[in-house]
């Protein structure tokens, strides 16, 4: 039975469901919803012997999770924006040992400008940490993703992160399945870790590895990684055969059958993306569009067998690989090597601006009349922009930037009325 | 584990072994039983103040948990001296993940046994000054203000030797380092810089907080014990001479720490619960030039004619010390 609830609640309740032992966390909008109904829970004593510990950081929380994971803990964080990155030696560290800590991010843009907003800037900057980043389109996605994330984590010693956009999903209210106990279970056993801090067994973790065994280390990572491509798909079938949904996967493809023109883009905006497809097809123009659920592993094969019949793929992404352009896109073109496919960057949404059906119709138009520029910036106001410019051409200490769009904007505002 | 005998015998220091001691008042490392936790072998520097404090502290600290034990390190030269894989020192459960993170990680461990109920194994975080008082004072400081179940051990050597000695938050007034040069107008560390580390974990109000050193391993070893032996945040700070970074005779590890406590710059103490309970007084007092003249990084004081004006201030800082701590004796009647 579904019920009304808010994303971070419902992922609240899925992460309880598989039994963590330690929860650390550290308050940062906008993943504050999930913690503090955790915390509510332990307290309740509603989660056994779970124990919640308030960090002084995030670079503490990860830490301590660290810690209980190398104790053999089952352990789980969640953060967002400037806390991912405050917490980055940990989460590398967390990669390199090979602890199967699960982690939200409820995604939100990185500052300055200080913005509290949606996009993957935050996540996309620890890509290459080693951990596994699966990304939710829906809340009824992420409760389901974060399950599977704590079997993924330790089937395969691996970190895996959840990333859901903050506020589109974390704060919103929508009808969600919560699994039962029995279910999640039957699905989680319970976790028994390949590396423990055991006075019974001890051993030393963390130690010294010089040249003649780093590269070695890190091929193991990357295996990992390559395995995690296998289990991602059998995860989400036996999860679909329990519970009946079909979530998590590596890839979700829409329409794309006979497309010519394919939109790529990880997260909630795929649900824009699809009702966008709809109105063009209605139109009868071939557009299909596929999710990326699993960007660390990326899965290289099917993106290029899902995208190599279309003659164009247009990559929407929010996040922003500033002086080259679009992240996503990248490994989106490495995937299409050797094919004809003309590869489109479109950098939109950064900073939670609302990526709105009519925008992206209207770009896919453009980019079927090869009006794109690359990379394309959707929505983009460029008279700001050149204005902006302009001042900085005409003096010298021409003040922060951001403030000086911000007044930009308001005039702009206040003649409209 | 397994057991290993040993030789008694006489060091010529108040320290350690003295057969002549009662079996059950004998110290950790003169019984039958130790545990060798950092084992031999391991690359530690000729007379190195850290690996001897470590040996001492973490022995204890087995003894004292039943060799229930589990242990967490900072990055650093205890770090890096005692493991390159596969040949650790470490006969314990050990883990190192970052340089500032190691009472996090150890507040982790300890939630986690708490979560298993595994209420027979103890949580020990060890690091260096740097580690401690610098890079993880963050962690260190949410770990004490939370009162985790964890012992943190800091081994001070009074800078970063690790990486070929810079100063720290630790490093004394007039100190040379590769960062605070023996050059200019005012060589080497500034005075009224740095940090004391004890004072402000007593300021937390954790159960316990005391200073050791090397010169005196029989006190080290009791409050390890002791620390051992209570719930909560401990807190214990020792001092650990480094010939290479003090530029000091390897030989005169044990007699530097020695003069660094009986000079007052080193003052041994306990408190509980912010209060100071107890006090190593000092028996034969010496002035500060004759620990500071055995050190290299000193030597800029000592030059011609010596550096009267500097060695006063630091004379002074012992001077506080005296009284703050009261580690004089009153002198009775007869003088002592």
């Amino acid at each position: 039975m579904p019920v009304q609830i808010e994303g971070s609640q419902a992922v609240a309740a899925a992460v309880a469901l598989c039994r963590p032992e330690v929860i650390s966390c550290y308050p940062i909008t906008p993943q504050t919803h999930i913690v503090e109904a955790l915390s509510a829970m332990v307290k309740k004593g509603e989660m056994g012997n779970c124990q919640f510990i308030n960090a002084e950081s995030e670079f503490g929380a990860l830490s301590v999770v660290i810690g209980a994971s190398a104790a053999g803990a089952r352990a789980y964080t969640a953060t967002s924006s400037q806390g991912i990155l405050f917490m980055a030696e940990a989460v590398y560290n967390a990669a390199g040992l090979g602890f199967p800590i699960v982690m939200t991010i409820g995604n939100r843009a990185i500052g300055a400008p200080i913005n509290i907003w949606n996009d993957h800037s935050d996540s996309m900057s620890m890509r290459d940490a080693g951990w596994i980043q699966l990304y939710a389109e829906t809340n009824q996605e992420a409760v389901d993703l974060h399950i599977q994330a704590f079997r993924l984590a330790e089937d395969l010693s691996c970190p895996v992160m959840v990333c859901m956009d903050g506020f589109i999903l974390t704060h919103a209210y929508e009808p969600v399945e919560i699994p039962t106990q029995e279910q999640v279970d039957a699905f989680l056993p319970p976790y028994d870790p390949v590396q423990v801090l055991d006075p019974a067994d001890p051993m030393t973790i963390g130690a010294m590895v010089g040249p003649e065994a780093f590269a070695e280390v890190r091929y193991l990572a990357h295996h990992k990684q390559l395995r995690a491509l296998e289990r991602i798909p059998q995860l989400s079938a036996e999860f679909q055969e329990r519970t009946g949904r079909a979530s998590g996967g590596l890839t979700g493809a829409y329409r794309t059958d006979d497309a010519d023109t394919i939109v790529v883009a990880l997260g909630s905006v795929n649900g824009t993306i699809k009702e966008a497809v709809d109105e063009l097809r209605n139109d009868g123009i071939a557009v299909g569009s596929l999710k990326i659920g699993s960007y660390r592993p990326f899965p290289t094969g099917r993106v290029r067998a899902t995208l190599h019949p279309a003659k164009r793929v247009i990559v929407v992404e929010k996040d922003l690989a500033v002086g080259k352009g679009g992240i996503v896109s990248s490994d989106v073109k490495m995937a299409l090597r050797g094919t004809a496919v003309v590869v489109q960057t479109v950098i939109a949404g950064l900073g939670g601006r609302s990526i709105t059906k009519a925008s992206l119709v209207q770009m896919i138009r453009e980019a079927r009349e090869g009006k794109l520029d690359e990379p394309h910036f959707l929505d983009l106001n460029w008279t700001t922009i050149h204005n902006e410019l302009a001042r900085q051409q005409q003096q010298r200490r021409s003040g922060p930037v951001a403030e000086n769009i911000l007044r930009a904007a308001k005039a702009a505002a206040s003649k409209n009325f | 584990m397994s057991y290993q005998r040993i030789k008694f015998y006489q060091t010529g220091t108040f320290s350690v072994g003295n057969r002549l001691l009662d079996e059950a008042n004998r110290t950790v490392q003169a019984r039958m039983e130790r545990t060798n936790s950092l084992d031999s072998g391991h690359r530690a520097c000729q007379g190195c103040g850290e690996a001897l404090g470590a040996r001492y502290a973490v022995d204890a600290a087995m003894r004292a948990s039943n060799n229930q034990l589990v242990a967490v390190n900072a990055t650093g030269c205890l770090e890096v001296f005692s493991t390159p894989y596969p040949e650790s020192s470490w006969r314990i459960p050990w883990m190192h993940s970052l340089f500032g993170n190691a009472p996090a990680v150890a507040t982790g461990v300890a939630a986690a046994l708490r979560a298993k109920g595994r209420t027979d194994v103890k949580v020990l975080a060890q690091g260096g000054d740097g580690g401690t008082v610098d890079i993880g004072f963050g962690c260190l400081s949410g770990m004490f203000e939370r009162n985790d179940d964890v012992l943190y051990i800091c081994y001070d050597n009074e800078a970063y030797m690790n990486t070929g000695v810079q100063r720290s938050g630790s490093t004394p007034p007039a100190a040379r380092t590769m960062t605070t040069q023996a050059v200019g107008a005012r060589p080497g560390n500034e005075f009224g810089a740095g940090k004391n580390l004890p004072r402000i974990a007593m300021a937390h109000g954790i159960p316990y907080v005391a200073t050791a050193s090397v010169t005196d391993l029989r006190d080290l070893e009791a409050k390890v014990s002791k620390a051992m032996k209570i719930f909560g945040a401990r807190y214990i700070h020792i001092h650990v001479p480094c010939p290479l970074g003090w530029a000091h005779d390897p030989a005169l590890t044990i007699k530097v720490a020695r003069l660094a406590v009986e000079s007052g710059l080193f003052p041994l103490f306990e408190a509980e619960l912010g209060r100071v309970t107890g006090r190593t007084q000092i028996r034969r007092r010496v002035p500060v030039e004759r620990y500071l003249e055995l050190q290299g990084r000193f030597k800029h004081l000592f030059g011609d004619p010596p550096d009267r004006e500097t060695i006063a201030a630091i004379q002074s800082i012992a001077d506080e010390h005296v009284k703050t701590y009261e580690l004089l004796k009153e002198e009775g009647p007869h003088g002592t």
